[in-house]
């Protein structure tokens, strides 16, 4: 089911506004790999780029290439809707649909898709929340509020979501900066779980997260605030933490700035 | 702070906002020196000064604001509530009741408010909705403003000149009688700029988070306005709609210009008089002097204000069961 990225030559705007400079660089199918860097370097702006969910935001838009396999997600004759469907993403905030009970969350991709037998969605749900570590937690009260779970289950509910429309790519922007240490334990061991089935990229602040869940490593910098981000290097993650071709990264990962 | 030379008052005060920002050294403005420190010596006692000066402004406020209220409903309850238990209140018209004659039924007014307000709302709140839909979700620029701009002016415009316009429309250049319709027309003028306020506050209430959270799914946009904002937004709407609905079904003028009154029974709304509620208050007004007619007049305004009620109720009741659960 997984997928490999390649990205080449991408520039990222915000109307005129040049917030990512020419990143070129491969997601490895059935791995994870992690973006790192300071605040404001385009990491969260780049990993949007990567489902087209950055054009959501008003003048938004991208130059280059981002190619999934043999598919170019930038082509013309490409639907941003079908690549969101194979390009699924998990954000900050746990954002379960207040309107609907923790059943119709997992199930709303695919209902809201035009999917309406029973049958299947049962066994999606079931599948997907099982796959996200959530369904022991959550199996007798599936027709309570998805709001009504703590943030942590919210947020593997939200997993569960995503994953429920079969992606093959899981795109996922700090999924645990807002829980506490267990429920980013929760996470951690299921991303480890996920990369078997999906090629999973995740943008974390927390290095230490990086190097736990991660087989590959992105860091991105900025020179300068106002200047674009961009990738400074990527490589393996054991590489990156232990002995970086790049000076900044070197800084960067001992903490001498950021 | 850059203007804070040319703003300095002639006695050489410190305009207060200074004081907020906390940049100065020198005592509040209008205060002496000493004043300041012995209050600075007691802030508490200070501080719980204001707190009942506060208290006592906003209970006043309060109490200003509700006694004509109850005044109102006290009067039209007092002097309406009698009419209502009448045997033929809920079921007779006013068809061969004379000024000087007790009673007769409200039925005809009850109804054909209903069905005028009903054929208001069925025709305002999709256009409302939909335009604020627009405004929220997809416009962007010029026509997104121009759009805007004129619900504003439209939500400022009085609603005799709004019947004017009907009538100048319907009237004069197509030729129509006056109906029921011809009013709803100029009730949907009024209720439209009302629904689509509301809708549009409820609407960039949403989260763009659930919005995102839908695009990510590979759902499309239009489904994501559908089956999540809308869906998330709906108690609010709701709630608006209802707003708007209580807004005209009171609205007076434009059944003055559009909907002469008749005591029949009257469910045509395109041909002839219509009834209702306030043309049927109005019409008793003119025979004050009779208390018979007093009598009708403070019944319908009961019943007018109960109508707006029972309405509020059902709505809050659907808002109640569609309202995002927690």
């Amino acid at each position: 089911m997984a997928k490999r990225i390649d990205v080449s030559d991408l520039n990222v705007y915000y109307g005129g506004f040049k917030a990512v400079e020419g990143v070129s660089m491969t997601v490895e199918p059935r791995s994870v790999t992690a973006f790192i860097g300071p605040s404001g370097c385009g990491k969260s702006t780049f990993l949007r780029t990567l489902n087209r969910m950055h054009e959501v935001i008003p003048g938004g838009r991208v130059e280059g290439k981002v190619m999934l396999d043999d598919q170019d997600l930038y082509a013309a004759s490409m639907d941003p809707v079908t690549v969101r469907r194979t390009v699924g993403m998990v954000f900050q905030r746990p954002n379960p649909f207040p309107t609907m009970s923790i059943y119709d969350n997992v199930a709303a991709g695919l209902r809201l898709n035009g999917v309406k037998n029973k049958k299947t969605l049962d066994g999606i749900v079931e599948q997907s929340l099982k796959g996200a570590n959530l369904w022991t937690e959550v199996k007798d009260r599936l027709s309570k509020p998805g709001a009504g779970l703590s943030g942590g289950q919210q947020q593997r509910l939200c997993i569960a979501r995503a994953i429920a429309v079969q992606p093959q790519v899981l795109l996922m922007d700090e999924p645990c900066s807002a829980l506490d240490p267990i429920s980013t334990l929760a996470i951690e061991d299921l991303i480890n779980e996920l990369k078997n089935d999906f090629t999973i990229v995740i943008v974390t602040h927390n290095m230490q997260q990086a190097a736990r869940v991660s087989d590959r490593t992105a860091f991105f910098n900025l020179k300068a605030t106002g200047e674009p981000g961009r990738l400074v290097e990527v490589d393996d993650t054991t590489r990156i933490f232990n002995n970086p071709t790049e000076q900044a990264t070197e800084d960067y990962i001992s903490g001498r700035f950021g | 702070m850059s203007t804070a030379t040319d703003r300095r008052l002639p006695d050489d005060r410190v305009p207060d906002d200074q004081v907020a920002s906390g940049d100065t050294s020198t005592p509040p403005g209008g205060r002496s020196g000493r004043d300041a420190l012995s209050e600075m010596s007691n802030p508490h006692r200070a501080r719980a000064v204001k707190d009942v000066v506060a208290r006592v402004v906003m209970w006043a406020a309060f109490f200003l604001a509700v006694v004509p209220l109850v005044w109102i409903l006290g009067t039209v309850i007092g002097k309406g509530f009698h009419m209502l238990t009448t045997s033929t209140w809920w079921t007779g018209n006013q068809r061969n009741v004379n000024s000087d004659d007790f009673g007769g039924g409200a039925r005809h007014a009850i109804e054909g408010t209903l069905q005028m307000v009903g054929i208001t709302a069925l025709i305002a709140v999709p256009i409302g909705i939909l335009t604020a839909v627009y405004l929220v979700e997809y416009g962007r620029g010029h026509l997104a403003r121009v759009i805007s701009f004129t619900v504003d002016i439209l939500s400022g415009v009085p609603s005799i000149v709004a019947a004017l316009f009907i009538y100048a429309i319907w009237v004069t250049a197509f030729g129509f009688s006056r109906s029921g319709f011809a009013a709803a027309l100029a009730l949907v003028l009024l209720m439209i700029p009302v629904i689509v306020r509301s809708t549009e506050e409820m609407l960039k209430l949403v989260p763009n988070e659930l919005r995102e959270a839908s695009y990510a799914l590979g759902v499309p946009k239009w489904a994501t306005v559908v089956k999540i904002v809308l869906r998330t937004a709906f108690s609010g709407i709701v709630t608006g709609v209802l707003l708007g609905i209580a807004r005209v079904m009171g609205e007076t003028a434009p059944l003055l210009i559009l909907a002469p009154y008749t005591k029949n029974f009257q469910r045509d709304l395109f041909n002839g008089n219509f009834p209702t509620l306030p043309m049927m208050i109005n019409q008793d007004r003119g025979d004050f002097a009779l208390a018979t007619a007093a009598e009708r007049m403070w019944g319908a305004a009961l019943t007018l204000i109960l109508l707006v009620l029972l309405l509020n109720v059902i709505g809050r009741v659907i808002a109640h069961f569609g309202a995002v659960k927690k």
